[in-house]
C-alpha cells in the first residue's frame, strides 16, 4: 500500500512538470509582444522595457527557465506586476473563501446527488427516475452564472431569504458564514450534482442486475439494506471517480461563482489579475489550481484500495 | 464497434420505403428535438439582421432600462439598447465559437489520437502533455492565453481549443488501441499495407462515430466557456453583443432590470441543451457501448 502511494505520488510529477512548462512557455511564445500587452495600451517604450525586466524576459530563455524553476521549487512564484507583492502571499490571503466555497459545494453536491441517483436507479424507468434524469440533462446545460442570477432573483431579491452576495469568514459566526454560502454552493453545485447523480444511477443499475442482489431480495432483506449495503458499496468506484473528474468543473465554476457573488477568493483574484493583465498572478493561480486537482485525483486513486478490496497493487 | 458500424451501414442504406419524417422523429426523439432546436437557432443567427427589430449597438439613453413591452420585446439595457436584437445577434457568437472549437479540436484531436494510438513513441510524449493540459481547469487555461493577447474572437476560439483537444485525443486513442489489437489489422500489416493507408482505410473510419459524439459535447462545453469568459470580461471584446457580454453588462442593474440577464441566459441554456441532446441522441445511436455506460 505504502509503495503504491509513493508510486502514485511520483506519477504526479510529470503532470505538474507539464503544467509548469506550459505556463512558462506560454508567456515566451504567446503571439505578439506579451510585455507590450501587459504594459497596457498607453504604454511608453520605457514602461514596456520595465515590464520585460520584471518578467525576466530580457535574459536568455535558458537562464530565465533556470531562475524561474529554482524560485518555484522554493515556493517563490514571483511578484505581481501591479502591486509588487509576492504572488505566493497574494494567493495565500485568498485561499480561505475559495476553500470554504469548494468544500460546501462538494458537500451539498455529494450529499444530494448520491441519494437521488440511488432512488433513480431503484425506481428505474418510473416517473421519479425520468424527472431526475430530466433535471440532470438540464443541469448539464445550465451555465453557472445564469443559474446564480436566477437563484439570487428569487431567494435574495424577491423573497429576501438570503443575502444577495458577499462572504463572511467563519470567525464571524457560523450562521452568517453558512448563510452567505448557500446560494453560491447551490449554483456552483448543480452541474456537478447532475454529473454525480447520473453516474450513481448508471453504476447502481449495473450492480442491481447482479445475482447476489436478487438473492438478497429473495431472502427478505429490507430494501434499504440491499440498496445501501449491498448495492451502493459495490457501485462506489465509478461514483468516486466521477467526483474526482468533477473537481475540474468545480474549479472552473469557482472563478465565475465568486465573481457573481462577490466572494473575495482565488476566483476573484484570477479575474482581477486578468483584467489588469497581471500574468505572474495568473501563472501562480494555474499552478495552484492544477496542483489541487492533481492532489484530489491522487486521494481518489488511493481511496479505490479502501472502497474495493479486490483492487490490489 | 462492429455493432455501431452495422447500424451506421443501415442508416446509410437506401430506405426500402419512402422516408417519413414522422417515423424518424419517433425513432430518435432526442436527436430530432435537439436538431430542430439547433436549426432554429442557426436560422436566427444567420438571419439576425432580418429578425432583429432594432440596431443591436444603437445607444438611446432616453429609453434605458425599459421592461419588456410591445416595442422592446425583451426590454432595454442601461444604455437603451434593445435586448431582443442583441440576443438575436448574440446567437452568432455562440454558434461560431461552438462550431469552430468543435471542428478545430476534432481535427487536431483526431490527428494526435491516431498518432498516439498507433505509434508507441509519439504516445509516450503526447499523452504526458495531454495529462498536463487536462490538469489545468479549462477556463483558467483560456484565461492565461487571453491575458497575454489582444481580445478577439479568434483568440477566444484558440484559447478554448487547447483545453478541449485532450478530451478528443483520449477518445480517439482508446478506439485506435482497441482496433489495433484486431486480427484484421494484423493481417493487413502482414500483407504489407503501408502505415498511412492502414490508418486512413482501416483505423480512421472506426473512430468517426465516437469522434462525432464527443465533438458535440465539446461544442456545448465551448459555448459555456465562451459565455463564461465574456462574462468575466476576458472573452470577445465588450462591444460585441455576445450572450456572455450582455449578461456581464447587465450585472450592475440586475435587481431593477433582471431581463438583461435572465433572457440571454435562457437562450444560452437552451442552445447548450439542444447541442447536448443532439449529442446524447447520436451517442445512443452511434456508440451503444458508451451509451450503456452512462
Amino acid at each position: 500500500m505504502t509503495a503504491y502511494i509513493v508510486r502514485r505520488l511520483f506519477a504526479t510529477l510529470p503532470v505538474m512538470a507539464v503544467v509548469a512548462l506550459f505556463v512558462f512557455f506560454l508567456l515566451r511564445f504567446a503571439p505578439g509582444d506579451p510585455a507590450a500587452i501587459i504594459a497596457g495600451d498607453d504604454a511608453t517604450a520605457e514602461s514596456i522595457a520595465a515590464v520585460r525586466v520584471k518578467l525576466g524576459l530580457d535574459r536568455p530563455v535558458v537562464e530565465q527557465f533556470g531562475v524561474w524553476l529554482w524560485d518555484l521549487m522554493r515556493g517563490d512564484m514571483g511578484v505581481s506586476i501591479f502591486s509588487n507583492l509576492p504572488v505566493t502571499r497574494l494567493i495565500a490571503q485568498r485561499v480561505e473563501p475559495t476553500l470554504a466555497l469548494s468544500l460546501s459545494t462538494l458537500l451539498v453536491a455529494v450529499a444530494l446527488a448520491i441519494p437521488i441517483g440511488v432512488v433513480a436507479a431503484w425506481k428505474a424507468r418510473k416517473l421519479v427516475d425520468r424527472v431526475v434524469m430530466g433535471f440532470a440533462v438540464l443541469g448539464f446545460a445550465m451555465p453557472v452564472f445564469v443559474l446564480a442570477y436566477v437563484l439570487i432573483y428569487f431567494f435574495a431579491v424577491q423573497w429576501q431569504l438570503l443575502p444577495v452576495q458577499g462572504y463572511r469568514p467563519i470567525g464571524e459566526g457560523f450562521w452568517p458564514f453558512v448563510e452567505c454560502l448557500i446560494l453560491p454552493s447551490v449554483a456552483l453545485g448543480v452541474t456537478y450534482m447532475a454529473l454525480i447523480a447520473r453516474i450513481t444511477r448508471a453504476s447502481m443499475l449495473e450492480v442491481l442486475q447482479q445475482d447476489y442482489i436478487r438473492t438478497a431480495n429473495a431472502k427478505g432483506l429490507a430494501t434499504d439494506r440491499v440498496l445501501l449495503l449491498h448495492a451502493l458499496k459495490n457501485a462506489a468506484v465509478p461514483i468516486v471517480t466521477v467526483i474526482g473528474i468533477g473537481i475540474a468543473l468545480l474549479i472552473s465554476g469557482v472563478v465565475i461563482t465568486e465573481t457573481v457573488f462577490n466572494i473575495p477568493g482565488l476566483g476573484r483574484l484570477t479575474v482581477d489579475a486578468v483584467l489588469k493583465r497581471d500574468y505572474p498572478i495568473v501563472q501562480g493561480l494555474i499552478l495552484v489550481f492544477a496542483a489541487a486537482k492533481v492532489l484530489v485525483n491522487l486521494i481518489i486513486d488511493i481511496s479505490y484500495a479502501f472502497l474495493d478490496p479486490r483492487i490490489r497493487y | 464497434m462492429a455493432a455501431s458500424a452495422t447500424s451506421l451501414a443501415d442508416d446509410l442504406a437506401p430506405p426500402s420505403r419512402r422516408f417519413s419524417l414522422l417515423t424518424a422523429i419517433r425513432r430518435n426523439p432526442t436527436i430530432a428535438f435537439g436538431g430542430i432546436l439547433l436549426l432554429l437557432l442557426v436560422f436566427m443567427a444567420v438571419f439576425a439582421p432580418l429578425i432583429a427589430t432594432h440596431d443591436p449597438l444603437r445607444i438611446t439613453p432616453v429609453n434605458r432600462l425599459r421592461p419588456p413591452s410591445e416595442r422592446w420585446w425583451f426590454g432595454t439595457d442601461q444604455f437603451g439598447r434593445d435586448v431582443f436584437s442583441r440576443t438575436v445577434y448574440g446567437a452568432r457568437v455562440s454558434l461560431i465559437v461552438g462550431l469552430s472549437v468543435a471542428a478545430f479540436s476534432s481535427l487536431l484531436g483526431l490527428a494526435l489520437g491516431l498518432a498516439c494510438g498507433y505509434f508507441r513513441r509519439v504516445d509516450a510524449v503526447v499523452m504526458r502533455v495531454m495529462d498536463g493540459l487536462m490538469a489545468i481547469p479549462s477556463i483558467l487555461l483560456a484565461i492565461a492565453l487571453i491575458t497575454l493577447t489582444r481580445p478577439g474572437l479568434g483568440i477566444v476560439i484558440v484559447a478554448i481549443v487547447i483545453p478541449e483537444v485532450p478530451r478528443i485525443v483520449r477518445v480517439v486513442r482508446a478506439v485506435v488501441l482497441s482496433i489495433r489489437a484486431q486480427p484484421y489489422i494484423e493481417s493487413a500489416i502482414a500483407g504489407g499495407t503501408r502505415n498511412l493507408k492502414l490508418l486512413l482505410r482501416h483505423v480512421l473510419p472506426n473512430t468517426l462515430a465516437p469522434l462525432i459524439v464527443q465533438s458535440t459535447y465539446v461544442c456545448a462545453s465551448a459555448m459555456l466557456i465562451e459565455a463564461g469568459l465574456s462574462f468575466l470580461g476576458a472573452g470577445v471584446p465588450p462591444e460585441v453583443p455576445s450572450w456572455g457580454n450582455i449578461i456581464a453588462q447587465g450585472r450592475t442593474f440586475f435587481q431593477i432590470a433582471p431581463w438583461t440577464i435572465l433572457i440571454p441566459g435562457a437562450f444560452l441554456a437552451v442552445t447548450v441543451l439542444a447541442v447536448n441532446l443532439l449529442g446524447d441522441g447520436l451517442r445512443d445511436r452511434l456508440d451503444p457501448r458508451l451509451a450503456r455506460r452512462l
